[in-house]
């Protein structure tokens, strides 16, 4: 039978299936941090539990976490307490590998399991975390789970799942310039709605996407869940194992060439058909920026915000509003007039060294706008972070006027002290600009780091095609 | 976990599509290393009219009086009626934490996020799924009759009014009807399968060693 490649991911980790088709899938993989897995490592010492494989745990923390003057520890308690929580769980129960808080491979979770080789093709990877798609980029199965679940994989390795409905995004042909894998997500976004994947897992194919690197790829594959799926896919091929060759924790010598062989049937039957198929053509994708609220609020940069009176659909036509009060817009006012007061380079969407670099291209040589309060690139991790050192991308956003963070998670969600304030706006190339994510009445407003950067130089949105 | 059979209770309507977990249960409440205690943050920013931080007295905090929780009409809710794409976002159990330790038993609405629509579950929280048209006829139910309640029967998949003149269908997977009805632990049940997991994970491993 011509199987997909969420098919064949699947049924390769069914242990075993109940009579109304629910499985029990094996988990190889399991990324813990330290905001989802404290009621679990209790639950589980409350049941006298203990991890059934901790060779499949890798850890870090990444949410809470500071990012400036780490030689003062954390300093908000309770964001400490939970950091040192996980410490002591990990200390207690072990783990393939971890990295704490101040270590140099310290990082969002999201960006450390591929850099490191943890996330490999043909596993189920599994994390108290939404954005666990992003690792679906490798062909393998990943999805994010409630805490519940984090500890029902820690005491059984396997979790229950019932097989979802598969979906093909395909994206032909190439690129334009300056448009890049967080154009396309948000494109996509932006057609099929943020629930358009409910149920289904996306697999991204099409010359575009065998086009990206596995940074865009993630890219893409990071915001499957913002259109409503919980799984992102894309097929294994050179670029995937280019990308992992040599990585700590990737197979090496004999294992890695026969690890490879094995990955190379990683890839959709050609026939096999899914249950929902939607073509774009790469070409026609601009620069995206989202105006409201849900990522699915999103417009090209030469668009306008979109005016309710033209929204015929009465719920609909209410989330307009609501989001334009939210975000203090006007209907029909350009994008590119839209000035903005803080800027926010960095989360698990676009904080690699790909990211980076398309950054500093856009900033070198140029000076952030004076009505910018503050333009800050938080690297992915400290793997990252050093690879863009060593080139010299340091230097060049701090010459911009640019902060030059420690990694983490930072304004993507403001668990720590970058926020927002009341009423700012803010240019972020993070995933989500739902009411109050990066601080309580902050704006934010979903754009690729090189339309950051743009926007950081020019004090509003612009399109990053015409600065080059 | 609490078994879930029949209910009935007093609806609340909230009149919003695609209601994320961050509203649910804002991220500054998330640091807590419990399971309990979040209900008092249940939409925060809608509830309160100030900022709310862990560990401030949210009896002292000034209520938003337009928000629907905080109705007079709507006290003691334990159904809550929702519009599409419910829960979407964050996969924070604390969400569906929140919303039990407030009260509530049961969620009523077209669809919901996958991620949140299972925690529920996991939480003794019944996610029902009603047609749009359904549902649309609850919030106008709910709006014309001050004090409206619905009782939910999960083993007969039913959802309706005490009289009989509105009552819906509604689906269940039997597995996770099973697990509701009788309060199961999940990782109970699948330890059950220890011997077939194990033999799994060694063929597995034998055969993929960098998987280990
Ligand atoms: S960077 Fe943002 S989206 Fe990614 S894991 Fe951290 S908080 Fe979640």
């Amino acid at each position: 039978m011509r199987r997909t490649l969420y098919d064949k991911l699947f049924d390769s980790h069914v242990v075993r299936t109940e009579a109304d088709g629910t499985a029990l899938l094996y988990i190889d993989r399991h990324l813990v941090h330290e905001v989802t897995s404290p009621q679990a490592f209790e639950g589980l010492r409350l049941a006298g539990r203990r991890p059934w494989r901790t060779s499949s745990i890798v850890a870090t923390a990444d949410h809470n976490t500071p990012t400036r003057d780490w030689d003062k520890g954390i300093r908000d308690p309770i964001s400490r307490t939970q950091v040192e929580t996980l410490d002591a769980n990990i200390r207690a129960f072990g783990a393939k590998a971890y990295f704490p808080f101040l270590d140099k491979r310290q990082g969002i979770v999201h960006v450390i399991g591929p850099e490191t080789g943890a996330t490999l093709p043909g596993m189920t990877v599994v994390c108290g975390d939404s954005h666990t798609s992003t690792h679906g980029a490798f062909a393998c199965l990943a999805w994010g789970i409630g805490t519940s679940e984090v500890e029902h994989v820690l005491a059984t390795q396997c979790l229950l799942a019932k097989r979802a409905k598969t979906m093909l995004v395909r994206v032909d042909g190439r690129l334009g310039f300056g448009v890049t894998a967080k154009d396309i997500v948000l494109a996509v976004i932006g057609r099929i709605g943020t629930a358009g994947g409910t149920g289904h897992a996306i697999e991204f194919g099409g010359s575009a996407i065998r086009a990206l690197s596995m940074e865009g790829r993630m890219t893409v594959c990071n915001m499957a869940i913002e259109a409503g799926a919980r799984a992102g896919l894309v097929a294994a091929d050179d670029t995937t194992f280019d990308y992992l060759r040599g990585r700590p924790f990737a197979p090496a010598g004999e294992r890695w060439d026969r690890a490879v062989a094995q990955w190379r049937t990683l890839v959709t039957d050609e026939g096999a058909t899914f249950d929902a198929t939607h073509v774009f053509d790469a070409a026609e994708i601009q620069p995206q920026v989202t105006w409201g609220t849900s990522p699915e609020m999103v417009v090209p940069v030469d668009g306008r915000v979109p005016d309710p009176e033209r929204e015929r659909d009465a719920t609909r036509r209410d989330g307009i509003e609501k989001a334009l009060v939210y975000m203090g817009l006007a209907p029909n006012t350009p994008i590119t007039d839209i000035a903005i007061d803080k800027v926010f380079i960095g989360s698990c969407t676009n904080s690699r060294i790909e990211d980076l670099r398309a950054a500093a291209s856009v900033a070198r040589g140029r000076r952030v706008a004076g009505n910018v309060r503050l333009a800050m690139v938080v690297p992915g991790s400290g793997s990252v972070k050093a690879q863009a050192e060593s080139e010299g991308l340091d230097r060049v956003f701090k010459a911009a006027g640019f902060e030059w963070r420690e990694p983490g998670c930072s304004m993507c969600l403001a668990m720590n002290d970058d926020r927002l304030e009341p009423g700012e706006r803010c240019a972020s190339t993070s995933n989500r600009n739902f009411e109050g994510r990066q601080g309580a009445g902050g704006r934010t407003h979903l754009v690729s780091p090189a339309m950051a950067a743009a926007a950081a130089i020019a004090g509003h949105f612009v399109d990053v095609r015409r600065m080059a | 976990m609490q078994p879930f059979r029949v209910h009935t209770g007093v609806v609340v309507p909230l009149d919003r599509a695609n209601v994320d977990t961050d509203a649910i249960i804002p991220k500054q409440f998330l640091k807590s290393i419990r399971r309990s205690g979040f209900g008092p943050n249940l939409f925060d920013a809608w509830r309160y009219l100030d900022h709310g931080e862990p560990g401030m007295d949210n009896a002292k905090r000034p209520l938003n009086p337009d928000f629907v929780l905080n109705q007079e009409r709507y006290r003691g809710a334990t159904i809550l009626l929702a519009r599409r794409n419910f829960g979407c976002g964050s996969s924070r159990e604390h969400a569906p934490w929140a919303l039990v330790d407030h009260g509530f038993r049961a969620v009523i609405a077209p669809s919901y996020a996958d991620i949140f629509h299972n925690n529920c579950y996991k939480n003794g929280l019944l996610p029902i799924v009603l047609g749009e048209g359904e549902v649309a006829k609850l919030f106008d139910a709910t709006a014309a009759f001050p004090g409206f309640s619905l009782t939910i029967d999960l083993e007969r998949q039913t959802v309706g009014t005490k009289d009989g003149s509105l009552a819906f269908r509604f689906e269940v997977e039997p597995f996770r009807k099973k697990c509701l009805l009788e309060g199961l632990d999940d990782i109970g049940l699948t330890l059950q399968h220890a011997d077939q997991i194990r033999a799994f994970e060694a063929k597995r491993l034998a055969e993929q060693p960098w998987l280990a």
